[in-house]
């Protein structure tokens, strides 16, 4: 091989050299792209999607068994000190206790690590307060944040994805040193929380609870007094807004023609708008409550618990989960009660699925979930119906 | 002489030129002095002698101070990590004090340290000044350069003095710092409906692409005319069949009109000066006269009007959580 000025190159290193230097280029994304306009052209509003890249958004694991129906005795009258739980069906219930253990519970522990084994009824293991209160809060999530959440609902998979602390949660930062050592002025470094920017990367703990307002821009063209928001408030609200955007993998014009950020130009702002309240709500009603029952290493620096931001359920995906609804056969976490159909009989409130017989559990089934069934079914009747589920797995 | 470029250039050696004397009371030029080659192959082969003199020094120190002041702020907000010094240094700052201070003088720790690096820069450049003005003067010169540097200084203060002293918060002004001065750009933006619809935002975008556009055009042609002898302008300017003529009939053969060896400059002069000087009143006028610039296109009917998506902001729906 020869150079242009016919000279030889010297070594073959030189040679491997000129080749590696594409290598310079790994971080470009070869390959066509998925390309949708969803704004005015000339905007700039569209997705730019490489599908070879593109996080999956995670498959919601199946119940080992359907739901079939309502019916039946109440779990108040086969359980004590059901305090949330007490109007759904026993079978219902059983059901709902396997897959939030496959949920949420590390399978070494099972339903132990919310229940004490001698006794499933006490509230001595704190997980069980706290699971509790998660129970409460998913409900109202499903049935007075629909808003959001939409008719998909959440579960605590949604959050969990089978381990007991969720992978994304914050906490306030510690108080800020008085002089300038190890001073970044809670701003000003690498932060993932804020996709890698120098903005205030923690702007959780002033936005996602409590009310402060997070609009920058006035209602009018000149300066009045209703509108003072600092430029270093800016710059909070700013950030917060690029944690939505890596959180969701989208970019600013999902929700914003930004010709005017103000403006409301798609209804994707309006879903961002009532998810940050159904944020606040969370943060501030259910788990900020918990701060006394969870211990020292569940708490924060500062002594509060994991709180939630967007990142918490949506992991990269506009839609968590790829939008897939599992409520079809958790009901009771939208519906405290059961519906009843106009023929007086009692149907599933989320779907129409036709019950069938017990799915292909022994492949879909862990066989920690066969053991749940086994460890929460503490009346007679339910034992059998375990054993037949249990046998079923085996 | 044959044609010469970079590659080509003769490069002369002899005596070095020590300039004209100084004026009484005047400190002397620095000693040393010397040829680079390879400072030869871009522009003059000598180095030094240099002028210091009081504003020099002067200007030196001060902007050496603020220098420190910066660095050691984002040295000590690593805790003296060099390793993290280097790998966060664009995204280390120094920050201006907090909203609540007002325009008083705030802790050192609390923005006391950017308010004397800002002292510090802004002294050490009005002092540059200065003394670009009194080099200019010491050689017989006009002070264009100076009025020009004056220009940037001009957006400078605004940006850092005038209009945080306007708002009455010395938080509006911008951080020290690669990334976070980037942010508080699009911050600033954002916060005043799109700087885009600032009509001297756009003037300035006008007059910086147009000073490339001239930059690129005046450039092009006296290299292109250089083996002429284009770039010995004005012994050129009224002979037939020079570079200098021949660079005139270029433009007014291709475009119909062409500037003279003199007004190119005042062209490109103007055009540079004005990009900071419109850029200046474009910001000075942001939240002291006009707090949202997309309204303020939407009152003059130079905004884009897309069709209405009829979407309603929730907030103003009844009983709508806050």
């Amino acid at each position: 091989m020869k150079t242009m000025s016919g000279k030889p190159l010297k070594s073959p290193l030189a040679l491997g050299a000129l080749l590696a230097m594409p290598l310079l280029l790994a971080g470009c994304e070869i390959g066509s792209k998925e390309t949708s306009q969803w704004g005015p052209r000339g905007a700039g509003m569209e997705g730019v999607v490489n599908p070879r890249v593109v996080s999956a958004p995670g498959v919601p694991p199946e119940s080992p068994y359907p739901l079939e129906n309502r019916d039946g005795p109440r779990a108040r009258d086969s359980y004590e000190n059901l305090q949330v739980l007490g109007d759904i069906s026993t079978e219902e219930f059983n059901l709902l206790m396997i897959n939030i253990t496959a949920w949420v519970a590390p399978p070494e522990l099972g339903c132990n690590y919310c229940h004490n084994p001698e006794n499933m009824a006490s509230d001595e293991v704190y997980q069980k307060v706290v699971a509790r209160k998660m129970l409460q809060m998913n409900r109202t999530i499903n049935t007075t944040w629909t808003s959001h959440v939409k008719q998909t609902g959440v579960t605590c998979y949604t959050c969990h994805r089978g381990k007991g602390v969720p992978d994304y949660y914050w906490t306030n930062a510690p108080a800020r040193p008085s002089g300038i050592l190890g001073n970044n002025m809670g701003q000003n470094k690498p932060s993932p929380t804020v996709a890698y920017s120098s903005l205030p990367h923690t702007p959780f703990e002033k936005l996602l609870v409590g009310d402060e307002k997070i609009r920058v821009s006035s209602k009018g063209i000149h300066p009045t007094a209703d509108n003072t928001t600092s430029i270093q408030a800016t710059e909070a609200t700013y950030g917060l807004m690029m944690h939505m955007s890596s959180s969701l993998g989208v970019n600013c014009t999902f929700c914003h023609n930004t010709q005017n950020f103000g403006a409301w130009s798609r209804e994707q702002r309006v879903g961002a708008w009532y998810g940050i309240r159904m944020v606040r709500n969370i943060n501030d009603d259910y788990i900020t409550p918990l701060k006394g029952v969870f211990p020292a290493h569940r708490l924060g620096p500062t002594g509060d618990p994991f709180k939630v931001n967007c990142e918490t359920c949506h992991q990269g995906a506009n839609k968590p989960l790829g939008g897939v609804s599992m409520l079809a056969d958790n009901p009771s976490l939208r519906d405290p009660n059961v519906a009843v159909a106009a023929n007086g009989t009692t149907v599933l409130a989320a779907s129409a699925r036709t019950p069938g017989t017990v799915r292909a559990v022994a492949v879909t089934m862990p066989t920690q979930a066969a053991d749940a069934v086994a460890l929460v079914a503490s009346s007679a009747a339910d034992r059998v119906r375990a054993a037949a589920v249990t046998e079923a797995v085996q | 002489m044959g044609y010469q470029n970079i590659f080509t250039q003769v490069q002369i050696r002899g005596p070095i030129e020590t300039g004209p004397p100084l004026p009484h009371g005047d400190f002397p030029r620095t000693e040393t002095a010397g040829y680079s080659y390879l400072m030869g192959l871009f522009a003059n082969a000598q180095l030094g002698p240099i002028y210091l003199g009081r504003l020099g020094v002067a200007s030196i120190v001060c902007g050496l101070i603020a220098f420190e002041i910066i660095g050691l702020n984002m040295f000590a907000s690593v805790n003296w990590d060099p390793v993290q010094f280097v790998r966060q240094l664009f995204w280390l700052a120094l920050e201006p004090p907090a909203p609540k201070y007002g325009l008083s003088i705030p802790p050192l720790a609390e923005g006391g340290w950017w308010l004397m690096a800002g002292f510090f820069l802004t002294t050490s450049i009005i002092l540059w000044w200065a003394r670009t003005y009194r080099r200019a003067r010491a050689l017989g010169m006009g002070t264009h350069v100076a009025w020009a540097f004056a220009a940037a200084i001009w957006l400078y203060l605004v940006l850092g003095f005038i209009r945080p002293l306007l708002m009455g918060s010395w938080a509006e002004a911008v951080p020290f710092g690669i990334f976070p001065h980037l942010d508080w750009t699009a911050a600033f933006s954002i916060r005043y409906g799109n700087l885009f619809y600032n009509p001297f935002h756009c003037f300035s975008i006008v007059f910086l692409y147009g000073s490339t556009l001239l930059f690129a055009m005046h450039g092009a042609t006296i290299l292109a005319v250089g083996r002429y002898g284009g770039e010995r302008e004005i012994e050129q300017i009224t002979d037939r069949g020079t570079a200098s003529e021949r660079a005139a009939l270029f433009w007014r053969w291709t475009m119909g009109f062409n500037a003279t060896m003199e007004s190119i400059h005042r062209w490109a002069w103007w055009f540079a000066v004005l990009t900071t000087l419109t850029g200046g009143i474009g910001i000075l006028l942001t939240g002291t006269v006009v707090d949202n610039w997309y309204l303020f296109a939407v009152e003059h009917g130079y905004a884009t009007q897309y069709p209405p998506t009829g979407i309603v902001d929730p907030s103003t729906l009844q009983g709508a959580p806050q």
